[in-house]
């Protein structure tokens, strides 16, 4: 995410990681969950799922920050995240607490 | 002989699988439909909000928004059309302790039913309301419904919507509702926490969802169901406790979303009760009396 300048707190803060689960087969392509991934994390793929229709794919699986939110937006139940435990690989989005925040 | 371990190839379990009759999914609502995410926002409120899903049923009429009694793997019941709500008042005053909760679409609820919403609201029966509107009738054909908007292209309105919308907010409020909230598909969380608010409270609690029919509204509306998102995410204007008047749908001036109305007043198992049923009244029954 861009700031205009880095928060205050930023040492604080610790950004959670997730890992993405998709369940291709359940997909229909709609794409709400590549539109609304606040870090840009999914895109759509080029192969067919079981019923005709492009699942997305995870494309920087280490930008995400498990906000659920393309779990909760997705219609078919097709998509989650679970918490990814921390890896404490340096320069690695959310081990730390910088490496997130992008100044301007 | 020692056993050899399997690997294992489990498939990983979406966090509402136990919810869902998995069976069944892929369901039939089409790709883009904003069904399955109001579904999925009001599964996750009934798993949040803590209350016993054992006793819980989910009563829906007919349409698309209907089918999710299909899908809900709990007590369900998908009733004849528009007769969503007199099946949960049944169920509710034959057995008081059970949470009900009507999911259905606004064809269902406010047209051929909407007698039966007014005075389920006007008696407070304490039940949740979830109505998602999808603007037209969906699974007919995309006909103009009583909450298509001003000028909207339909099957049966070639050229326009003649007819003045349902303001269904105020309709919920002037019935007597004790909570009302209106959100969009896009509005998940807050969705999500009006239903697990709307659960927790006693007395008549409706929400109305609003979501894109890209199939049927949409494409005679020429709008693709990321542009209807992109409508919700730029013309939405949350404002609690706003004069439910002021709540009619209109895209190019902004559609209000937020909590509406938040009362208390009793409910029609504790009128009557008092009256017919005092008895029962001094047994202490959980959820007859408070």
């Amino acid at each position: 995410m861009d700031f205009w300048r880095v928060p205050l707190d930023a040492d604080t803060i610790k950004v959670s990681l997730g890992i993405v689960h998709i369940l291709e087969d359940r997909c229909k392509g709609c794409g709400y969950c590549i539109e609304y991934c606040p870090k840009q994390a999914l895109e759509l793929s080029t192969k067919f799922n079981q019923k005709g229709y492009h699942p997305p794919v995870v494309v920087k699986p280490e930008e995400c920050v498990n906000c659920h939110y393309c779990e909760i937006i997705c219609p078919e139940f097709a998509i989650f995240s679970v918490e990814s435990p921390p890896i404490t690989e340096p320069g690695r989005a959310g081990t730390h607490p910088n490496s997130a925040i992008k100044v301007k | 002989m020692q056993e050899i371990p399997k690997p294992s190839k489990k498939q990983p379990c979406h966090p509402l699988d136990d919810l869902i009759r998995t069976d069944r999914i892929p369901h039939i609502w089409c790709p883009g439909c904003g069904i399955g995410t109001v579904f999925s926002s009001c599964l996750a409120a009934l798993k949040g909000s803590g209350i016993n899903l054992g006793k819980t049923v989910m009563v829906s009429g007919i349409g698309c928004s209907g089918r999710a009694a299909g899908y809900v793997k709990l007590d369900s019941f998908h009733t004849t059309h528009g007769r969503a709500i007199p099946f949960a008042t049944g169920l509710k005053l034959a057995n008081p302790e059970l949470n009900i909760v009507v999911f259905s679409g606004d064809g269902d609820l406010f047209a051929i039913g909407g007698n039966h919403f007014i005075h389920a609201a006007r008696r407070n029966m304490d039940m949740t309301v979830i109505c998602v509107n999808n603007l037209n009738y969906g699974m007919t054909g995309g006909q103009v419904a009583a909450t298509t908007p001003y000028l909207a292209k339909s099957t049966t309105t070639p050229v326009g919507n003649p007819e003045t919308p349902f303001n269904l907010p105020l309709m919920a409020y002037a019935c007597g509702a004790t909570y009302v909230a209106r959100w969009t598909m896009l509005h998940t969380r807050d969705l999500t926490d009006s239903i697990t608010e709307a659960i927790g409270k006693k007395g008549f609690s409706f929400i109305e969802a609003l979501s894109p029919c890209p199939v049927n509204y949409g494409r005679r509306n020429k709008q693709k169901p990321l542009d209807m998102l992109k409508v919700y995410q730029k013309k939405a204007i949350i404002k609690n406790d706003a004069d439910p008047s002021t709540l009619d749908i209109d895209f190019e001036k902004g559609i209000i979303l937020g909590k509406f109305v938040d009362v208390d007043r009793p409910t029609f198992i504790e009128h009557y009760d008092k009256i017919y049923r005092p008895s029962r009244l001094q047994e202490n029954v959980p959820g007859l009396n408070s």
